[in-house]
Parts: structure tokens; C-alpha cells; sequence
């Protein structure tokens, strides 16, 4: 049953939750530590498990796929409840930022890279880069 | 007539908000594919009529949450709201498996801790010097520029103001348009042909949008390999930014 799949991305979020702010308690911060990271975890924990056990039927599955699905949709009613107008005061910092971060991450990655192997990517093999799609598309 | 229309939209002012959601969703992606060929992503553009209807609500009323100050638009406030928010995000994380990250090599992992550091830094040394001294406020801004998720769910845990979250969506837009626009320009300086590369600008970069758009118009068979890493990004942003940096944040100031 669908509200399986929901439940279980529930219980994963509360326990989650739950976790974090006993974190943020013994920690003395007044705030959830990564509770959100921490249910992520337990939902891939979770489905894993059930899955290798053969017991995340498709219905369950969809459960989740469907609050998967409404991640953009949210994070963009999301942005048309913020205060943007007071945002617009300081919009400098934002654009700095943003900028400054991709600027540094892209000069990264050739180091972090390394010296890396020529001519690798017409050697990508069909199959995997099909597994990868499939994996990709059904998320 | 009017006004039992505008009642029936403040009664059912969540459903509504999926209605007015929806609307937007469409007409970011005609846009996209119209306006831009593909070129700038379907969710990027939606997200920036979000925020710019967000300052015209915000213009209209004077409040503090956009659009949803509007009554007419309430239901906004509850489906971006913390909770549908989370529940939406941890559903992301289904179906990546632990094996994944294992294929993506040490270097992967390197560049996914590098990748959230690095990016919050920068943030958090532009808001330091645009004179931001409270730790909670250089945290969400750091944060934002990790990703624009990252930036708000950890301005909401450390109770960071309306405005400072604000800040942190978009510094997090601005990353994610940015690599959409400048990866296939960038990627032959960087070495951005091979899917080892392709995994570690994944990890480095995060922004799943970003990466994935940025890929598709550099060569669309790396997308899957950037995609693959880019997806554990935000998860490790949310752990990290409001536990440890937090606390190291507030170690200096």
C-alpha cells in the first residue's frame, strides 16, 4: 500500500528528528543537529534492507516516489513564501557568495582529479551508463 | 461571486497552493524549452518566478512571507513550509545506495566533503564581509551557498531571520544558474571529459539542477556520473553545516 511507503518515509523523518534534537541537547545548542541528514540516512538504511529482503513492494515504493517527485514543486513555494524584499537589500552578498563558491569548487576539481586518464570518456561502457540512467530516471 | 471565490481559497489553502505551484512548474518549464532552448533548467527557472513572486507579494503587503502574505495565496506558507519541506527532501535520498558512493572512489568522497566545505566558506567569507558577525546568520549564508536546500533547512534549525534565509536561497540560485551557464564553458579547462572527473565535479558542486544541466549541455553521457555524486551533496550539507560548521562558526565569532 502506497500510505506503507509514506509511513516508512514518515517514521524515518521523526525518528530522525527525534535523534537530532537529543544532539542539539547534549551538545547544549537549541536546535536540531542534522535531523534531516540523519532521517536520509535511515531511509537508505531502510529501503535498502527491505529491499534485499524483497519486502518494498512497488505500491510502497511509490509512497516515497511521490514525495520524491514534490521536492522541486515545494522548494519553490518555498522561495515564493520568503521576505525576497528584504533580501533585495543586501542581494550583493548572495550573488558574491554564489559566485565565489562556484568559482573556487570548479578551479577544485582538476586538482582534486588529478592527472586524469585521456580519452576515458569514449570508453564509458554502454551497459553501465544505461545501469546509471535507469538508476537516475527512476529516482 | 467574487468574494465566495476568494473565501473558497483561503478554506482550501493548501490544495489551492498545489494548484498555483503547478501553474508556475508549467510555465517555468514552457519557458525553458521555449524561451531557452533547455538551456537554463525547467526548476531553476521556476524557482526564480517563485522568489520573484515572493517580492511582489512581499511589495504588495509589506509582510514577511511573500506571496503567502496574500490571502489568497496562504496555502504557499504551509507547502514550503518546514515540514512538507523535510518530508520532500529525505524522500530524495531514496534509492541511492551506500555501494555508490564505494564506485565514486576515495577521490569522490574527497571532493563531496571538499566540495560543502569549500562552497561554504566562500559564502561565509562574503558574509563576513558584508559585516555579518552573528554566527547563526554567517551559517545560513554559508550554507545557501552549499545549495539553495541546505542554506534554508539550516537557517530554520538554527532559527536564522526570514531575510538571512532568503539570502541563502539565493546565493544557492545563483550557484546553480551559474553552473548551468559556465560548466560547458569551463570544462575543458578543468578536465571535464571523463566520467571520473564528471563524479568529482558532482561531489565538488552539489547543486543537483546545476550539475545535471551543466553536464547534459557539456556531453549528456557524464550526467550520470555527476548526478550520482551530486545527490549525496545535499544530504552531507544538511549533516555538516548546522552540526560541525555551526559549531565551528561560533568558535571564531
Amino acid at each position: 500500500m502506497v500510505i506503507y511507503g509514506v509511513a516508512l518515509l514518515a517514521g524515518c523523518m521523526m525518528l530522525g528528528l527525534i535523534i537530532g534534537d537529543m544532539l542539539g541537547h547534549m551538545l547544549g545548542i537549541d536546535a536540531n543537529l542534522g535531523g534531516v541528514g540523519i532521517a536520509m540516512l535511515l531511509l537508505i538504511f531502510s529501503t535498502g534492507y527491505l529491499k534485499t529482503r524483497g519486502k518494498l513492494p512497488e505500491a510502497t515504493v511509490s509512497g516515497i516516489n511521490f514525495w520524491n517527485a514534490m521536492y522541486i514543486p515545494i522548494v519553490v513555494a518555498m522561495a515564493a513564501s520568503q521576505n525576497v524584499v528584504a533580501a533585495f537589500s543586501g542581494g550583493l552578498v548572495a550573488l558574491l557568495g554564489g559566485a565565489l563558491a562556484v568559482v573556487l569548487g570548479l578551479a577544485l576539481v582538476p586538482v582534486i582529479a588529478g592527472k586524469a586518464p585521456r580519452a576515458a570518456a569514449p570508453n564509458i561502457p554502454a551497459a553501465r551508463t544505461e545501469h546509471l540512467s535507469t538508476r537516475i530516471a527512476n529516482r | 461571486m467574487l468574494q465566495s471565490l476568494l473565501e473558497l481559497f483561503d478554506k482550501y489553502h493548501l490544495v489551492a497552493a498545489f494548484a498555483v505551484i503547478g501553474l508556475t512548474m508549467y510555465a517555468a518549464y514552457w519557458i525553458s524549452t521555449h524561451l531557452t532552448r533547455g538551456k537554463l533548467h525547467g526548476s531553476a527557472i521556476a524557482i526564480i518566478l517563485g522568489l520573484a513572486l515572493a517580492y511582489v507579494g512581499g511589495k504588495l503587503t509589506g509582510g514577511n512571507d511573500g506571496l503567502a502574505d496574500i490571502t489568497l495565496f496562504t496555502g504557499l506558507g504551509l507547502m514550503g513550509g518546514g515540514m512538507l519541506r523535510d518530508l520532500a527532501i529525505i524522500a530524495t535520498a531514496y534509492g541511492v545506495r551506500f555501494e555508490e558512493i564505494r564506485e565514486a572512489g576515495m577521490r569522490g568522497v574527497t571532493a563531496l566533503f571538499a566540495g560543502v566545505v569549500v562552497s561554504f566558506l566562500a559564502g561565509g567569507l562574503v558574509a563576513v564581509g558584508f559585516g555579518y558577525t552573528d554566527p547563526v546568520d554567517i551559517t545560513t549564508i554559508g550554507a545557501g551557498a552549499v545549495t539553495y536546500i541546505v542554506g534554508p533547512v539550516t537557517g530554520a534549525t538554527l532559527g536564522a531571520s526570514s531575510e538571512v534565509i532568503a539570502l541563502s536561497i539565493a546565493a544557492g540560485l545563483v550557484k546553480s544558474i551559474l553552473i548551468m551557464v559556465v560548466t560547458p564553458m569551463a570544462a575543458r579547462f578543468i578536465g571535464l571529459d571523463n566520467p571520473r572527473s564528471a563524479m568529482i565535479f558532482g561531489g565538488m558542486i552539489g547543486t543537483t539542477s546545476g550539475v545535471a544541466a551543466g553536464l547534459a549541455a557539456t556531453d549528456a553521457r557524464l550526467v550520470p556520473y555527476g548526478a550520482m555524486t551530486a545527490t549525496f551533496y545535499t544530504g552531507l550539507g544538511i549533516l555538516l553545516a548546522p552540526t560541525v560548521l555551526f559549531i565551528a562558526v561560533r568558535a571564531i565569532f
